[in-house]
């Protein structure tokens, strides 16, 4: 089975129900994307596919075609940071970081579709569970991300990733 | 932005270069490392109280600082901290300091150089902030003396700022990585000649800093226990009895060892069976198709109900468990005439860290090591030892940043199994790692409890007496029996004690809290904030229920309680102006407060909601702690929003309830906790006086919930005593 991740095709082989979440970590050795329920109700797995937010971990490997390109947190920033890693650096959102790389991936995929949000919008899109709480910076941190992705398209840069 | 040319953006920003420096330095070849060969141990012979090493700084050639970090990383911030307090004594460049974690068996083997690693309890600035300071004190003597040394003069001639040491008279100067070496060779001064500097005068510790260890986790490269992998290893993923205490009696490994990729199905101890395969997804999919037969034994009958049936009959058992006490509170309210009596609860609650249990644990017949997060070290190590069967100087825990814990690895029971099934596969590096329906069943849960209050007030609304009955689970009695008092479990009274890190800050003529011990089968452990909770609640709420029924404006009346607790009222005088207490609310806002002591720090909330055709918003809370003393303000400020979420899910939605003696909630489907959309504005109030030293990672968990139940109560008259606020009629929006 062969799969398109982070701009590369990857030949992976197992059962058919194996959710994508365990393909990149167990793999591929992506363990950027975490495991946290299993049941898509924390976000822990969030990925793009095709550039939107899913939870790989009830995302079975036979669902996701070739043709689909599926970018990991490995895959966001990998020349430079995206707008969103940086937002996350510069005020410290991280505490245990856990649900991190879910969290960032989610707000990645929600400021690409909107690229500027009200708070009831971001709070009603992005669900994803962090039990440090990390919950006011995550909010400060969308919106700091997204003036900074305003501000390079207006200086005619690009917030094309990958 | 490219991300090595990245720069600091602000101040408190990450510095990025200081990064891209590290980068290249290493922790390789020529770096020098302070305490290691040092004869401190002799000294310390004769003066058994000193910290007798001084193992925390590593200085290297290229001038970085790499500051050994004994105490456990779970997201709390505490790694920062505690480098910025050897850093700020060391005078060293903040931005070339880097980190290194030490090993308990390094620890062990160096007679505990590093004092203690137990990371619980809000322990690891405050009870290690001395002898860091005295650490990166003594490394700066250390290096200036052996610059003093090179150019022939006196040390007390010499300066030092940020790595830099100048002979004043001649103006020469060197660096901390130039004269390394040969600070190697310098006695280290005796600890009684180490003069710390005034906290006035600090610049590192008490100021805004970056968290050192953040950039890993945001493009996914920090390998958490979870994560872990070596070559030839196998995932092994357990299942125990969901009764607790209940047996193992069969399973039929047969029926899955021809599913793919399972290697071996192995009894783990009594109550557990595991299931070892190449992937944990393949070994998950076995374990659920693996036919378990158990034996449950009488605790199958046990439920929420029954326990709460036996907690209510404590609420007027005899008891002799006594936690404070005053004057003749009994007496005083057989007497009275008028009395108020309220009951309340708290239920069970399960850590729910994002990262479930995972260790990796290789077994040899002349040596186990383990790699992954434990938040007691020394105990995990003992633990290891033990389930290996071997000495302790031949085991080693490799520890690992942690993707949250909030008390739950202070127990080591997944440490236990790893190293039970890697003793039954020797030479075989085996992960353990634990499904999110096991981490719910099978946790080391907030206990249960109930209290009864009873105050005794005159027309004037003065208290005349007050008996607080806590009755419920004791944490200790089943994690630290040894630990038990004559006041039964002394961590009972968290926040109720007659003085001290937990003490009451109210003074009442006649006052009794005690004790009725009922110990279910379901395992307790150590939650964020352990019983400062729930006391607070209780003790926060009915406070307010008082003030009501004489008729008093809440933070009036606690006013008159709180005059000999000066320290107490500060913080709530201050969350209360945060609020704006004085002044009306917005149209459809109420407001509540609440304070309590705990951990070392004095802690105030003032919450502000609104409640509409039956449902609650959380707008804000104004925050006020006091923790004696800041070392890194914004990560204090990120504690304190932090802490607000864990002390609120059980507020709004989160219980563990057990049925057919088990517990009930396997997910985050059911065991439900706060998301952004519940967050409120929390604005944070920092004011430490000095002379203490408290922790911030708990006690403000212990007034959000009460502050916010006694807004409630100002917006719709309708008192809350049993949480979470799903099981009322109000809804939460
Ligand atoms: S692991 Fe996928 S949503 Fe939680
Ligand atoms: S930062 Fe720890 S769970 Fe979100």
């Amino acid at each position: 089975m062969k799969l398109s991740i982070n701009g590369q095709v990857s030949e992976v082989d197992v059962e058919d129900d194996t959710p994508l979440l365990w393909v990149l970590r167990e793999q591929l050795g992506l363990t950027g994307t975490k495991y946290g329920c299993g049941i898509a109700m924390c976000g822990a797995c969030t990925v793009h596919i095709d550039g939107v937010a899913q939870r790989s971990c009830v995302l079975p490997i036979s669902a996701v075609s070739e043709t689909q390109k599926i970018t990991t947190i490995e895959g966001l920033g990998v020349q430079q940071f995206h707008p969103v890693q940086d937002a996350w650096a510069e005020i410290d959102v991280a505490q245990c970081g856990f649900c991190q790389p879910g969290m960032i991936m989610a707000v990645s995929s929600l400021l690409a579709q909107d690229p500027n949000p009200t708070d009831e919008q971001i709070q009603s899109e992005i669900t994803n569970i962090c039990r440090c709480g990390t919950y006011p910076r995550v909010l400060e941190g969308v919106k700091l991300a997204a003036q900074r992705m305003a501000s390079n398209q207006k200086a005619g840069g690009s917030n094309e990733q990958v | 932005m490219n991300k090595s040319e990245t720069n600091a953006h602000s101040e408190g920003a990450i510095n990025l270069t200081r990064r891209g420096f590290l980068k290249g330095s290493g922790a390789a070849a020529g770096a020098f490392v302070f305490g290691f060969s040092v004869p401190f141990s002799q000294s310390a012979l004769a003066q058994s109280n000193s910290p007798e090493v001084n193992a925390w700084v590593v200085v290297q050639p290229d001038e970085t600082v790499l500051i050994r970090i004994a105490r456990q990383e779970m997201g709390q911030g505490s790694l920062t901290g505690l480098a910025q307090l050897v850093a700020e004594e060391l005078e060293c460049d903040w931005d070339k300091v880097d980190f290194d974690l030490v090993k308990p068996g390094q620890n062990r083997e160096r007679d505990n150089a590093w004092g203690s690693q137990f990371t619980a309890g809000s322990t690891a600035i405050r009870g290690s902030h001395e002898y860091l300071r005295q650490g990166g004190a003594s490394a700066r003597m250390m290096l200036t003396e052996a610059a003093a040394l090179q150019w022939q003069v006196s040390a007390s001639e010499c300066r030092v700022s940020e790595g830099v040491i100048t002979h004043e008279p001649s103006g020469r100067t060197t660096t901390y990585g130039a004269v390394a070496k040969a600070a190697n060779d310098i006695e280290p001064p005796k600890t009684e000649s180490i003069i710390l500097k005034d906290p006035k005068n600090w610049r590192i510790a008490g100021k805004d800093k970056a968290r050192l260890d953040t950039l890993d986790k945001l493009d996914g490269s920090l390998v958490y226990g979870v994560d872990f992998s070596m070559p030839g290893m196998l995932v092994a993923v357990p299942k125990a009895c969901p009764v607790h205490g209940g047996k193992l009696k069969s399973f039929d490994a047969e029926k899955v060892k021809n599913m793919p990729g399972v290697k071996q199905v192995v009894r783990v101890d009594d109550e557990t069976v595991a299931v070892v395969a190449d992937t944990f997804w393949r070994a998950q999919k076995a374990l659920k198709a693996l036919p378990i037969e158990w034996d449950e034994g009488d605790n199958a009958k046990v439920s929420s109900e029954s326990i709460a049936k036996k907690l209510r009959e404590g609420l007027t058992a005899d008891t002799s468990f006594v936690g404070n006490q005053a004057g003749d509170a009994k007496d005083a309210l057989a007497n009275a005439e008028q009395v108020i009596e309220a009951d309340y609860s708290y239920p069970y609650q399960n850590h729910a860290q994002m990262e479930t249990l995972a260790a990796t644990v290789r077994w040899r017949k002349n040596g186990c090591e383990m790699w992954g997060p434990t938040q007691v070290p020394g105990a995990a190590l003992a633990a290891l030892a033990e389930a290996a069967e071997l000495p302790q100087d031949v085991c080693e825990i490799h520890t690992m940043r942690i993707g949250g814990s909030f008390g739950r690895r202070a127990a080591t029971d997944y440490i236990r199994q790893a190293t039970l099934i890697a003793k039954q596969i020797p030479d075989t590096p085996i992960k353990l790692m634990w499904t999110r329906e096991e981490d719910m069943l099978q946790g080391r849960f907030h206990p249960v409890t109930q209290c009864r209050l009873r105050a005794a007030m005159d027309d004037e609304g003065n208290v005349q007496a007050l008996h607080m009955r806590i009755s419920g689970q004791s944490i200790m009695a089943y994690a630290m029996p040894q630990a038990m008092g004559d006041n039964g479990d002394p961590v009972a009274y968290q926040g109720l004690d007659p003085e001290g890190d937990m003490a009451l800050g109210y003074s009442f003529p006649n006052l009794l809290v005690d004790h009725a011990m009922h110990n279910p089968h379901i395992r307790p452990g150590f939650w964020r904030g352990v019983n400062l909770n729930q006391n607070a609640l209780y003790l926060e709420s009915f406070i307010d229920e008082l003030a009501h029924a004489a008729g008093q404006d809440p933070l009036a009346f606690r006013r008159k309680l709180m005059a000999n607790h000066p320290k107490h009222l500060a913080v709530l005088e201050a969350a209360a102006k945060g609020i704006g207490w004085d002044t009306k609310p917005p149209e459809g806002i109420y407001r509540g407060i609440a304070q309590v002591k705990g951990f070392g720090s004095y802690v105030a909330a003032a919450a502000e909601v609104s409640v509409t055709d039956g449902e609650v918003k959380m707008h804000r809370i104004v925050a006020a702690t006091d923790p004696g003393h800041v070392i890194n303000p914004q990560q204090v400020e990120a504690q304190v929003a932090g802490s607000f979420v864990y002390g609120l899910s059980p507020l709004l939605y989160s219980e563990a309830t057990v049925k057919d003696g088990r517990i009930e909630q396997q997910n985050f489907n059911t065991y439900r906790v706060m998301t952004l959309k519940d967050m409120p504005k929390v604005e944070v109030i920092t004011m430490p006086s000095g002379g203490f030293w408290g922790g911030v990672g708990e006690p403000t968990i212990a007034v959000a919930a009460p502050a916010v139940l006694n807004a409630i109560f100002a917006a719709t008259g309708k008192r809350i005593r049993n949480i979470p606020l799903k099981n009322t009629d109000l809804t939460v929006s």
